[in-house]
């Protein structure tokens, strides 16, 4: 299974979760197969999907998956103390590990070589680390949502690419739309 | 009151409730306050994209962000800025120790506070020089600007006004 794959598997566990989405192809992937308001889409900044997602984790109660990449985390490795030390039972971080980086040519990373990325997300503090293979991306999804728990998953996959079009939505929208949902889930998350 | 017991007063008052921070010596007295202020979540990073990558996520959960770092990084910022937190049009003051200024010991320091300004000029991003104690009775107004306007703005705080180094 290559990434857009996995994607599509996670579909029916992440519909109705608030996620944050990774540069490039996945944020295209996801768009083009499962667009919603709960949906924020990176159109730039590599690396910091994982910062986004803990910072939105950190503010407010519903959970958050933040849908990563091996090549965006080792962009930003220093995130994974900051998760690592800073407790939110109500963040899942996904790091779709296809040893290369995928929407720039599937040139090879360091993930894909000696580097363990689910050994460094342990080093630095993360309690609770999960390594799945692809096709079991939606039952640990699913386990990690049920868990209650802050969660690193480090999923392996293959690599390539499907061909997906750009994103044309305005970023201030998918941004307003996006802190509407926020606002919307936790308003009826503080009535009932 | 202390210079830093106001700007934290400031932050508050501008209901400010998460602050993410990369240290600097001419800083350490307003992190600790921020660290011990009951109002704001306090989470330090460990480099300043990843801190603005943190208040873009914590604004969308609704809580107002703002990042506490050193001049010398501003460099390695400018692509978040431009592309996350201006392109989707965030608020984020960001409050600087503007290192390299008069009274500085460190000559490296000086290297990068002689791009600082023109950096945050290029980046179109409204900044404010605070020299003397008085030039912080303008903080609360800035944090109020930079979320009215969704915009990044700078607070630039020198060696003189942090009565040394």
């Amino acid at each position: 299974m290559i990434r857009s794959e996995v994607i599509k598997s996670l579909i029916p566990v992440i519909s109705d979760q608030l996620v944050v989405c990774n540069i490039g192809l996945p944020s295209q992937e996801l768009h083009m197969m499962d667009d919603q308001p709960s949906n924020f889409y990176m159109l730039g900044t590599m690396g910091l999907s994982s910062s986004i997602g803990l910072g939105l984790a950190l503010a407010q109660k519903e959970k958050v998956i933040a849908i990563d990449g091996d090549g965006s985390v080792l962009t930003n490795l220093g995130t994974l103390p900051t998760i690592g030390n800073n407790e939110a039972p109500n963040f899942i971080l996904l790091i779709i590990d296809n040893g290369s980086y995928g929407s720039t040519g599937d040139q090879p990373t360091y993930a894909g070589k000696k580097t363990k990325l689910a050994d460094v997300a342990r080093a630095c503090g993360c309690d609770n680390v999960v390594e799945c293979k692809a096709e079991e991306a939606p039952e640990t999804m699913r386990k990690a949502l049920e868990s209650d728990q802050g969660t690193v998953i480090v999923c392996s996959c293959e690599s390539g690419n499907i061909k997906v079009p750009v994103i044309e939505l305005d970023p201030v929208v998918i941004r307003h739309r996006f802190m509407t949902e926020v606002e919307k889930r936790n308003a009826a998350r503080g009535q009932a | 009151m202390s210079v830093n017991d106001r700007i934290v007063a400031d932050l508050i008052k501008n209901r400010i409730e998460f602050v993410t921070s990369v240290p600097c010596k001419q800083l350490a007295g307003v992190i600790d306050k921020i660290d011990k202020a009951p109002e704001i979540h306090h989470v330090p990073c460990n480099k300043e994209d990843e801190g603005m990558g943190l208040c873009a996520g914590a604004y969308m959960g609704g809580k107002r962000a703002a990042i506490v770092m050193q001049n010398t990084a501003l460099g390695v910022t400018l692509n978040t800025l431009a592309t996350l937190t201006q392109f989707y049009r965030m608020p984020l003051p960001m409050l600087i120790s503007y290192r390299g200024e008069i009274g500085e010991p460190v000559a490296c320091q000086v290297e990068m506070a002689v791009h600082t300004k023109a950096l945050l000029d290029q980046m179109l991003i409204p900044t404010y020089h605070f020299h003397r104690e008085e030039d912080a009775d303008e903080l609360d107004a800035i944090l109020n600007h930079s979320f009215m306007a969704r915009k990044p703005v700078a607070i630039l705080t020198d060696a003189a006004f942090w009565k040394g180094y």
